[in-house]
């Protein structure tokens, strides 16, 4: 076997803050040309290390053992103008978030040309020229017109082109790639996944690929490295890895990645919510008198119904409208046209006709949960306070504070959760707990519908296992419908018997889950299916 | 003797009630008692709640005002009833801290006839205490209260702790109480020495000099607690609702109200804040000149122009801390824990008091302390242009003016502005220490667990 040349060398990696160690002693190496990803939760040292790489770590920080070789030189021994010159030239760096990276008030194709003027000493002039090849590379349509754009005219997936292009100004040997995909939708992931590959092939590039998701590992990596509080549990060939992962954690890694097949009976049962035709605009308004100038047709015609006991999920991209269906059922945007008819105890009610004070009975029946478990609890309640909020305002449960308290107990503990965590504020709290925390106190008041907007994509994959596997426990305990909005294909399986596909205000396609996932009929449902990863597609379909 | 109401008296005293029957009723949540506890866990706030609870408690002992009829003075409170040795007497003019004679030389007439440039001695004093003496009788009286106090103090803890009265003073003694007494004590202690020392004293000589018409600086120093801390306070309370009212209704309804809200504050801001003050103030003047008939006594006078300036204060401050809220208030509006509370159905209202308002609390809180050491610093720029407090009334606005001559002439007169300094340093350092301490507190953002 041929012996591939090493460009990155870490041995024995270790970092500590004080006296508490973050990473334990890590090793690994990249060899040229090679796709090397390193998988794990939040908090497990992924992106330290990667920081580390740089030399970037925050001051409170300390590497305290180790080394770090670039070909035979070690970083760690490097001057900071030393490594000035690495930074860029040799090592480059994507970030997750492409709307922060880059600066706001320049035109992208001068921040590009501004890395190219500092490192090789370039001319403006063939810096432009050079520019608008790389922008020509990494894909970006027009190149040369949209040197002159500011970042703000450019779509996300776009924007992460143009830090690719950043990244691949000085012909880096390393690239380290910082969960670069995280923030996109799938179709623009599997885009930009795509160009990466690409970029490698042509440049014999190798990339440090840091990540947490295991469809993104299939499909990129060569190599695989498990991370887990500061450690490697496991390191291994891709093939390998998937065919035999060795650790039990990288083990239950996979499976809580892997979705559930597990397509369910769908019973004709009534239906509890039914929405027709309807339609929200937002206006825009413009100039010293606020004229409106014109609509932004978020929600355009949407007929969809849910059935009691049973989950629709509503699947689509960043601005399909999703999120705006489920406020506006909530009433918390004002429906511009169509029927939200709700079956409350046997009579339909228009919801869009409703004004506040007719709406409160019903507001017990739907009940919502956010995305981010971070500020959907009030920072300044305690989770006792939170939790009874609901059931004093609809007057729902024990009318005294201590049949209340005890209806709250019983609540967390139904969510998995301690009784005497009533007393503590939600900064206490993990994000799964915080998520479990909002499941309890929509629960408080008995609702029949719960609104699911995103639940679990700020979560990490085992803990997002553990909140679907409460949300299904809870509807067969309660026959409760859920409304699950998502953009996260993989999870439809575990959790819906209906799916609905959004695209740009309307619904491209809805049915049972099965029929949809296996033999999609709209082109907009096939291209978001041919988007996901191998892993996910292959279980969907399998 | 009756008692007589001054308004800020009643003001004050108002507020203060206010602000007690608010503790009564937070004390009663478990989670606000932690909070407190914890803020007063550290020594630096524990020393600066102290310091501010002395200036508080000279400022309300200020505020306590009768009439005299008998004597004929006037108005007095029992601030100057204890230092009526001072209050009452008058130099003739300058002199320095602890001086036997005048500052300068005066033309005399000697017994033989003959005319000479002489040092005047000073009328009110007692040369013939030894100071020592004098300083030992203050330490001992000052000691002999703080160990009533401690005693006292230390006997309340102990039953609350339900241990006997050595082992809690052990405990402090030790520092394994939850709360720094210890160090609560000693700065107590320190507080009561000076005090006592300074007041000893005071009965022998004029301890931080004289002013040019001869009254004494300790005791002009002691009576601008009060403004100070009326005009800091006051202010406030004049400020907040409206700043709270208008920047939480812009920033939650938007639409035309927001509008119209920030129409008023940019009109506001646009005009310089001095001008706007020194308009309504010269109306005011005149208005009280025109109107003699309204007040029954100088200091009553005096009294309705702080508050007008209070007031006028009030009306021009509230903009900046209105725009921090309205900000503030669109950010968490689009939180989701607020939709959240829509989604409940909860009022407006509600969601205002339960979800906003204890979210932007530490946004008022830093804007009230910093507002209060701008406002006693107002005063002074106030007093200086001549649209500040009544010139009769004592304020370190009115000495730093006095200063301004005083530092200018050779030799300088240097203790009106020092005391005037020391006391203003004091307060408003206590308040930023204090303040900072709280808000680390009370903001869960800056807390991790």
């Amino acid at each position: 076997m041929q012996v591939i040349p090493q460009v990155l060398q870490v041995e024995n990696l270790q970092i500590q803050v004080g006296e508490t160690p973050l990473l334990k002693g890590i090793s690994f190496e990249v060899r040229k040309g090679e796709i090397f990803a390193l998988v794990g939760e939040s908090g497990s040292g992924k992106s330290l290390t990667s920081l580390a790489i740089m030399r970037l770590l925050p001051e409170a920080l300390r590497i305290s053992g180790g080394r770090i070789n670039l070909h035979e030189q070690s970083l760690l021994t490097l001057t900071e103008q030393q490594m000035q010159a690495v930074r860029g030239k040799q090592v480059a760096m994507i970030f997750q978030e492409p709307m922060t990276s880059l600066n706001p008030v320049m035109k992208v194709g001068d921040q590009v040309a501004e890395v190219l003027r500092v490192h090789l000493r370039l001319s403006s002039k063939a810096a432009r020229a050079k520019v608008v090849a790389l922008f020509e590379e990494v894909g970006i349509p027009d190149a040369a017109n949209r040197y002159d754009w500011y970042p703000h005219q450019l779509s996300g997936g776009q924007k992460q082109r143009v830090m690719i292009a950043m990244a691949l100004a000085c012909e880096p040997e390393l690239l380290i790639a910082d969960e670069p995909t995280t923030a996109l939708d799938v179709t623009i992931q599997a885009q930009v996944l795509q160009l990466l590959k690409q970029i490698r092939e042509q440049r014999g590039l190798s990339i440090l690929f840091i990540t947490h998701d295991m469809g993104v590992v299939h499909e990129m990596a060569d190599r695989v490295a498990v991370m887990r509080q500061g450690e490697i549990v496991e390191q291994a060939d891709k093939a390998h890895f998937f065919s035999h992962p060795q650790h039990p954690y990288t083990q239950k890694l996979l499976a809580d990645a892997v979705p559930e097949r597990r397509y369910r009976q769908i019973e004709e049962t009534a239906a509890l919510l039914e929405v027709n035709d309807l339609k929200v605009h937002f206006p825009i308004k413009k100039g010293l008198f606020q004229r409106t100038v014109g609509y932004v047709k978020a929600v355009d015609g949407v007929t969809l119904e849910i059935p009691r006991g049973q989950t629709l999920a509503l699947v689509g991209e960043s601005g399909s409208g999703k999120s705006t269906i489920g406020q506006a059922i909530l009433k918390l945007v004002n429906a511009t046209g169509g029927k939200v008819s709700y079956r409350a105890d046997g009579v339909e009610v228009d919801l869009t006709r409703l004004n506040e004070k007719q709406m409160r009975p019903l507001r017990r029946k739907v009940q919502v949960i956010f995305q981010d478990p971070f500020s959907a609890l009030n920072p300044r309640m305690t989770i006792g306070e939170i939790i009874r909020e609901g059931m004093t305002s609809l007057k729902v449960g024990p009318k005294d504070r201590a049949g209340q308290d005890g209806r709250i107990e019983e609540l967390l503990m139904q969510v998995g959760l301690l009784p005497e965590h009533k007393y503590r504020y939600p900064h206490e709290f993990s994000g799964g707990q915080r998520q479990r925390i909002g499941i309890a106190r929509a629960l408080a008041v008995e609702p029949e519908l719960i609104i699911c907007d995103e639940p679990t994509s700020a979560l990490d994959v085992s803990v997002r296992a553990q909140v679907l596997a409460l949300l299904e426990s809870l509807q067969q305990q309660y026959q409760m419908s859920y409304l699950f909005i998502t953009h996260d294909l993989s999870i439809i399986p575990a959790i819906a018997h209906r799916v609905a596909v959004m695209q740009k205000g309307r619904i491209v396609e809805q049915g049972a889950v099965e029929a949809i996932m296996r033999r999609p009929q709209h082109p907009y449902t096939q291209q978001l299916l041919a988007s996901a990863p191998q892993l996910v597609r292959d279980a969907l379909a399998g | 003797m009756s008692l007589t109401l001054l308004w800020t008296d009643g003001l004050i005293w108002g507020l203060i009630a206010a602000l007690a029957a608010w503790g009564r009723i937070v004390s009663r949540s478990v989670q606000v008692r932690r909070q407190w506890m914890q803020v007063f866990e550290s020594k630096v706030a524990m020393v600066s709640a102290i310091v501010l609870l002395f200036y508080v408690l000279l400022a309300l002992l200020d505020s306590i005002h009768f009439t005299q009829q008998e004597a004929g003075q006037g108005l007095q409170s029992v601030l100057d009833a204890l230092l009526a040795h001072l209050a009452t007497v008058q130099e003739r003019t300058y002199s320095a801290p602890f001086a036997l004679t005048e500052y300068n030389r005066t033309l005399q007439t000697l017994e033989d006839g003959t005319v000479a440039m002489l040092y005047q001695p000073l009328q009110h004093i007692n040369p013939a205490a030894s100071m020592l003496w004098e300083s030992g009788k203050a330490l001992l009286a000052g000691l002999l209260i703080f160990t009533l106090a401690t005693a006292v103090h230390l006997l309340w803890r102990s039953r609350v702790n339900d241990v006997s009265f050595v082992a809690q003073a052990r405990a402090v003694w030790q520092g394994r109480t939850q709360l720094p007494w210890k160090t609560a004590y000693l700065t107590v202690l320190l507080l009561l020495l000076a005090m006592s020392w300074l007041y000893q004293l005071s009965f022998s000589y004029h301890v931080l000099g004289t002013d040019k018409v001869g009254g004494d600086v300790l005791y002009e120093s002691l009576k601008s607690i009060r403004t100070g801390v009326l005009i800091g306070v006051l202010t406030t309370l004049v400020m907040l609702p409206v700043a709270l009212l208008l920047g939480i209704a812009a920033g939650l309804f938007k639409g035309w109200v927001d509008d119209v809200i920030q129409y008023l504050y940019t009109t506001l801001n646009s005009i310089p804040g001095v001008l706007l003050i020194a308009a309504a103030v010269l109306v005011m003047q005149v208005m009280i000149g025109n109107h003699p008939e309204w007040f029954s006594s100088t200091e009553e006078r005096a009294d309705m122009r702080l508050l007008f300036l209070v007031l006028i204060l009030g009306m021009t401050s509230w903009t900046g801390l209105c725009r921090l809220l309205r900000a503030e208030t669109l950010k968490i509006s689009q939180i989701e824990f607020v939709t959240a509370a829509r989604a409940f159905g909860v009022s407006r209202f509600t969601i205002i008091g339960r979800h906003i308002l204890p979210n932007v609390m530490h946004i008022v809180l830093i804007a009230v302390v910093l507002d209060f050491s701008g406002l006693v610093l107002a005063e002074a720029v106030l007093s200086y242009v001549g649209v500040g407090v009544d010139p009769t009334m004592h304020s370190w606005g009115n000495m730093i003016n006095q200063a301004r001559l005083e530092m200018a002439r050779e030799p300088m007169v240097w203790w009106s502005l020092f005391a005037a300094f020391i006391f203003m340093f004091c307060l408003v350092l206590a308040a930023n220490l204090f303040s900072d301490r709280v808000q680390r507190v009370l903001d869960p953002r800056s807390q991790t667990s």
